[in-house]
């Protein structure tokens, strides 16, 4: 056969086929976040591995009590529970009571996605979800941080993990703030090459800058991601903290600290680009993207918090919907007019 | 004698359950979500409301054959308006902190839907027996839903029920319980198990009548 | 009367305006009615409940100036008229007021001064109680604030954050430090996760010295106790 004789298609369409489905999809972002989960262990030791573990359980068995209410138990190993109580898990602190862990799972496939009507139906990320509602029920366990553990520390569970479920227990004395924290509370900054690695306190997956960026080329590579979104994220808060920095340099962070610190990537490439619930045209994508950044450093820097990324993604989660309305690209042959 | 018996009966019970102003005909929501942080606002909210609404069902109920049809709102609203003032200021002389906490909510009470509703729909076209027995069923199922809250919500935020704490001192309180999504989270579920709840009884009663038909 | 009858004539129940149609008249005057009754029983209700509702406010307050300036038995409004602090029992609300505290003898304690700020959700109003010769805090009790239940509502239910005001000089200003880093009299430890609730107090307290300090008398000729406010003070008294 040689190239003057083209061979005719005949199939109807969509003539592309994407061989991609949701369990492949989730399959490639829990392989990504192995690098993240694997550091927070090493971190903060075996307390991290069983808050990871428990909020999974609780995703998992609220997906299963509803789905099988409902006779439909195939969602549960589309593994997207799993990967909604992983994502939960890395965003909370390593010394959380289990019994909140295992709630915030209940809370983010509970109020985060089955009410809505399941995968796919959701305005807002469920692990975010699950996130917020941790954070206004619990404020302090909430924003209680553990150091980073050293070797003989690694297999000391804390104390406050352990508590009885609607109990709490008073931490140990080994607290310490997060370099937001530090940062916006006692003005200390912290040196990037740490957050770059990872070893300073936070949630117990956020706090890896390189390990996460890796997590993202692979998703990237994979095409599971759409790179605008992170792209402009992390581009807006570069530029706008760069101009505030220009304003202040004592008062505002640097771009890399902002880049750097914070949930900012964990977010920014595992949360914001859920595919459910940001926007599906390349300019939504940009928009959406950009109200995040502006947003985040708007939180952070103004806020009563430290760290704002969490409300930032769910606020855009929430205007999501316009984005995609007033971003549709015209149909072919109708000109300038709206219907 | 029997039959008015029942039916007055009839008025008192719907309004605790089938036709609950609050779970079915969800009205009174402003109150129902800003002062049900604890178990005692929420029932001196309701006592406050149950006062107000058997009150003015019986004044507008005994003269409505003295109000015009064209300024009848306006005078159930002076009635209304009129009930709420006395319950607010006996309030505040007799249960100052409770009323701080209630603050503006009380003199709300004019604006609750259910009040005028009740009024307009049963009051003024019924006899003066059966609009009280109406206005008590419904200020009752109003007082029951906002007690249902407010405890559910004191409990889960402060670990206490009436202010005597229920855990001990290690009781991790639910802040966002005592803070106003704590109210809509807790009536989403509420509303979502009355519903299932309602939706079950009625496909239990037609399976049942299907199974009866069959049989005969 | 003639858009009456027209209004009438399109009334879905058909009725005509003869037999249902009341006069404009009798329409006014059955509101006018209502609104007059409604107006008795309040005025009834309002007469019969302001004695219990004044006699607790005024307790609220004694209650609260007592709490602030320990030792205090006796209290009178001082208000700050042409340039000079002037005691007065007055009701009228034009004047910022503040309170002095004497013992039971007429000595003169301390100043109980109110203030308000905004805090993390809304506006903070506090009292505290100052000693002019030793130029120090000696007391602070929060009247009203909407702080998160469990964080920022520690600002009055924290006893150790309370007890940070019992002994606080207020030169050159008060400053918030992180718990357990309190070094100097001037300085309080701020409560761990609610920091802009605890600055907000001491910010409260800041800017209203800068308006008071400066206009209080030399110690030794503060207001003298006026023996009126006395026989104002059993007045008050009787609704406890």
């Amino acid at each position: 056969m040689n190239a003057k004789d083209p061979e005719l298609l005949l199939e109807h369409a969509p003539l592309l086929q994407q061989g991609m489905s949701t369990p492949q999809a989730m399959r490639d972002v829990i392989y990504s976040l192995v690098p993240v989960t694997l550091a927070g262990i090493w971190f903060f030791g075996l307390s991290a591995l069983l808050v990871l573990v428990v909020s999974i359980l609780g995703a998992m068995l609220t997906e299963w009590v509803f789905s099988s209410a409902e006779n439909k138990t195939e969602s549960l190993w589309d593994a997207s529970a799993l990967v909604t109580g992983l994502l939960l898990g890395l965003t909370l602190p390593p010394g959380l009571p289990l019994w909140m862990a295992f709630l915030g799972g209940v809370v983010a496939i509970g109020f985060g996605k089955i009410i809505w009507g399941g995968l796919g139906n959701n305005l807002f990320n469920p692990a975010l979800v699950g996130r917020a509602f941790l954070l206004a029920t619990f404020p302090i366990a909430m924003t209680t941080w553990n150091p980073v553990s050293d070797v003989d520390g690694f297999f000391m569970v804390h104390a406050t993990n352990l508590a009885l479920p609607f109990m709490h227990v008073e931490p140990d004395a080994m607290t310490s703030a997060t370099p937001l924290g530090l940062f916006k509370f006692e003005q200390e900054a912290t040196p990037i090459i740490n957050l770059f690695l990872g070893n300073t306190s936070g949630s117990l997956g956020e706090t890896s800058g390189l390990l996460l960026l890796l997590g993202g080329l692979y998703l990237w590579w994979r095409r599971d991601l759409d790179w605008r979104i992170p792209a402009s994220i992390l581009l807006t808060v570069v530029v706008f903290s760069g101009i505030l920095g220009l304003f202040d340099a004592e008062r505002f962070p640097t771009p890399l600290f902002s880049l750097f610190s914070g949930g900012l990537l964990l977010g920014t490439i595992y949360m914001a680009t859920d595919p459910v619930t940001s926007p599906i045209t390349p300019k939504g994508a940009w928009i959406f993207g950009c109200g995040i950044g502006c947003l985040v450093v708007l939180i952070r820097v103004w806020g009563g918090l430290p760290e704002g990324v969490m409300y930032a993604i769910l606020l855009m989660n929430a205007a999501t919907p316009l984005i995609n309305r007033y971003t549709q690209p015209t149909v072919f042959g109708r000109g300038k007019e709206r219907s | 004698m029997a039959k008015d018996q029942n039916q007055n009966y009839e008025e008192f019970v719907k309004g605790l359950w089938r036709d609950n102003p609050v779970f079915v005909q969800v009205l009174g929501m402003c109150p129902m979500l800003a002062v049900t942080n604890s178990a005692i606002n929420a029932l001196t909210m309701g006592l406050a409301t149950f006062f107000v609404l058997v009150g003015s069902s019986f004044l507008v109920s005994s003269l409505k054959q003295f109000i015009p049809k064209q300024v009848r709102i306006s005078s159930f609203i002076i009635i209304i308006a009129t009930f709420v003032t006395v319950i607010d200021y006996t309030l505040l002389a007799l249960m100052p902190k409770v009323h701080k906490e209630l603050g503006a909510f009380i003199p709300l009470i004019v604006a609750n839907c259910m009040i005028l509703g009740r009024q307009e729909a049963f009051a003024s076209r019924n006899t003066v027996k059966l609009a009280v027995m109406d206005a008590m069923g419904m200020a009752s199922g109003f007082m029951i839903a906002l007690f249902t809250l407010g405890a559910i919500r004191e409990i889960l935020g402060d670990g206490a029920l009436f202010g005597v704490k229920l855990f001990g001192d290690n009781f991790e309180p639910w802040i966002i319980m005592i803070l106003p999504p704590g109210g809509f989270l807790t009536l989403g579920l509420i509303l979502l198990c009355f519903n299932w709840f309602t939706v079950r009884k009625q496909q239990f009663l037609e399976k049942v009548a299907a199974a009866e038909r069959s049989g005969a | 009367m003639t858009r009456d009858k027209a209004d009438a004539a399109n009334r879905p129940d058909g009725r005509t305006a003869a037999e249902s149609e009341p006069g404009s008249l009798r329409l006014v005057a059955t509101l006018a009615i209502a609104g007059l009754l409604s107006g008795v029983a309040i005025i009834g209700i309002f007469e019969v409940t302001l004695e219990t509702i004044t006699a607790n406010r005024a307790r609220e307050l004694r209650e609260a100036v007592f709490k602030v300036l320990p030792g205090v038995e006796l209290m009178q409004k001082l208000i700050y008229k042409e340039n000079k602090l002037i005691a007065t029992n007055e009701q009228e609300q034009d004047e910022l007021p503040i309170y002095g505290g004497y013992d039971s003898e007429g000595q003169f304690i301390g100043y109980a001064i109110p203030g308000e700020g905004p805090g993390f959700q809304d506006t903070i109003k506090i009292l505290y109680g100052y000693k002019a010769d030793t130029r120090k805090i000696v007391g602070m009790e929060v009247l009203d604030s909407r702080e998160t239940p469990g964080l920022g509502d520690k600002i009055y239910k924290d006893a150790s954050f309370v007890a940070n005001f019992t002994n606080l000089s207020v030169e050159p200003e008060i400053i918030a430090v992180k718990k357990g880093k309190k070094s100097a009299p001037n300085e309080i430890d701020a409560i761990t996760g609610a920091t802009i609730s605890s600055k907000a107090i001491v910010k409260i307290i800041n800017n209203t010295n800068q308006i008071w300090l400066s206009n209080l008398p030399e110690p030794g000729q503060e207001p003298e106790l006026l023996v009126v406010e006395e026989e104002s003070a059993a007045d008050t008294g009787r609704g406890e």
